[in-house]
């Protein structure tokens, strides 16, 4: 009953859409009913239950991605006012109006504000960012890791893959092959880890061919940008670091 | 490995301090005689310079080689890289952008000033001697001094920023805090070699030059 009488606040979006992977983008604008506690992804929703644009007229819902909402697993990164984050974490209270959101565009977008992050899974597994533990008997218990380095290494296995760092980076385009930040301080991470070391070399090589770690030009977007706060420039430094150390081993066949 | 894009940029980026950075150096504090020193000082530097034992080879190996590799490397490098400093106005990433394009304004400003300078005295339109009576003339035309001005400050700029990109790329600099301190220093040696250079573009404009260009001509006219 009181709801007749409040005023309604409301908030405004301007939302950058694409029909399909190839056709051009335009932008909509919506204003929805304001409620307290919204983020990006609830005024999507809303959006979706009523997808009518601000002068009326009827429009399709706007695609997004999502999942744990709960800034851990990195889907629902987009650009909102102008920088890339998680939809999910951004409130719309802390956001000035109207609320721009637009898609990743580093990486393929497929539909609205969707996009295709599959090149970071192909850079994982082109760095072999896992630990290889099978063998055709057990191989029993492996070395411990020190607490020290344990407490450091936590902080890099925070990366969700979520694309921001590649967003960021001024060298991930279409015309340079740079495998971004994030697969650097995953190569870090596995050879850190006491077993994962065990195979470091064959991750400091796959940095050594094109597009390796020399795509890196020091602009530092990547560690300013990362949701996690995971240390990315310190990463590729030390990556820089130990893959010179590797190349003059090479050379010198030690 | 095959040939790939690693060892190109290691050694783009290795050649752009060894021996480059090092000529800026050099190249800046002979160019200070002059204003220490006045045209005599200027010509003992040049002089000095030209008495160096196997002198094309220093020059070839040296300086042309590297130079020509680091700067068309160079232009590779900064066409692969996006500008977003509209969007992410970070310190870093201004330095990021201007490495490119004071790249760029180094590469044409180094080709202009090796055509009037070194390259005259190769073609025979120059001797050693001269150059003091040539920078004069160039640094005492204000269009020139200006784009003098431009082309050196550029090139120290990418010099400085270069170095502490250096010191990160090779894994020297690694934490954020000794990134910082490197850049203070870096910052300093920016300054530092700027002063140099424009000290000695204002010597070479000054009386000092005119008369010693002006006894030069007049000992020309006569000859």
């Amino acid at each position: 009953m009181a709801d007749t009488t409040v005023a309604t606040k409301t908030v405004k979006f301007i939302i950058t859409r694409q029909d399909t992977p190839d056709s051009k983008p335009y932008t909509e604008e919506f204003e929805i009913p304001y409620r307290p506690n919204m983020n990006v992804i609830s005024g999507l929703m809303e959006i979706q239950r009523n997808p009518k644009k601000t002068d009326g007229s009827n429009t399709a819902p706007v695609c997004w991605d999502s999942n744990c909402l709960e800034e851990v697993c990195g889907a629902c990164s987009m650009v909102i006012n102008g920088k890339p984050r998680q939809a999910c974490s951004a409130l719309v209270d802390k956001l000035e109006q109207p609320i721009r959101l637009e898609p990743m565009r580093t990486f393929p977008v497929v539909r609205d504000l969707v996009i295709n992050r599959e090149r970071m899974f192909g850079a994982l597994k082109r760095v072999k960012a896992w630990i290889p533990i099978d063998g055709t008997y057990d191989l029993g218990p492996g070395p411990r890791m020190a607490e020290t380095k344990r407490q450091w290494a936590y902080e890099l296995s925070k990366c969700m893959t979520c694309g921001v760092c590649l967003e960021a980076c001024p060298n991930v385009n279409d015309r340079n092959s740079f495998i971004g930040p994030a697969a650097i301080s995953q190569v870090r991470l596995f050879n850190a880890h006491p077993t994962g070391e065990m195979n470091k070399e064959e991750r400091l090589d796959a940095l050594m061919t094109d597009g390796g770690i020399e795509g890196c030009g020091n602009s530092q977007n990547c560690v300013r940008s990362c949701p996690k706060g995971i240390p990315l420039t310190t990463s590729i430094a030390a990556i820089n670091k130990d893959t010179t150390k590797h190349l003059f081993k090479k050379w010198l066949g030690m | 490995m095959k040939g790939n894009s690693y060892f190109s940029r290691k050694l783009h980026s290795l050649l752009g301090i060894i021996p480059l950075g090092g000529f800026i150096v050099v190249h800046g504090l002979t160019n200070y005689q002059a204003f220490e020193r006045g045209p005599e000082g200027f010509a003992k530097g040049v002089h000095f310079i030209n008495s160096l034992p196997v002198l094309p080879l220093l020059e070839i190996f040296g300086i042309y080689l590297p130079l020509l590799f680091h700067g068309i490397y160079g232009l590779y490098v900064a066409y692969q890289s996006d500008s977003n400093t509209g969007r992410f106005k970070y310190g870093r990433n201004w330095a990021f952008t201007a490495q490119r394009i004071t790249g760029v304004i180094t590469f044409v400003f180094v080709f202009w000033h090796v055509y009037q300078t070194r390259l005259q005295i190769y073609l025979g339109h120059l001797t050693h001697e001269e150059l003091g009576s040539t920078m004069n003339l160039i640094a005492s035309s204000p269009v020139y001094f200006v784009l003098y001005l431009i082309g050196v400050l550029a090139a120290v700029f990418h010099f400085s920023n270069g170095l502490w990109a250096f010191l990160v790329s090779w894994g020297i600099t690694v934490g954020p805090k000794a990134q910082r301190i490197s850049s203070y220093i870096c910052m300093g040696v920016f300054v530092i070699v700027s002063a140099l250079f424009i000290l000695s573009l204002i010597a070479f404009g000054g009386d000092e030059f005119k008369e010693a260009a002006n006894a030069a001509t007049a000992f020309t006219n006569i000859g």
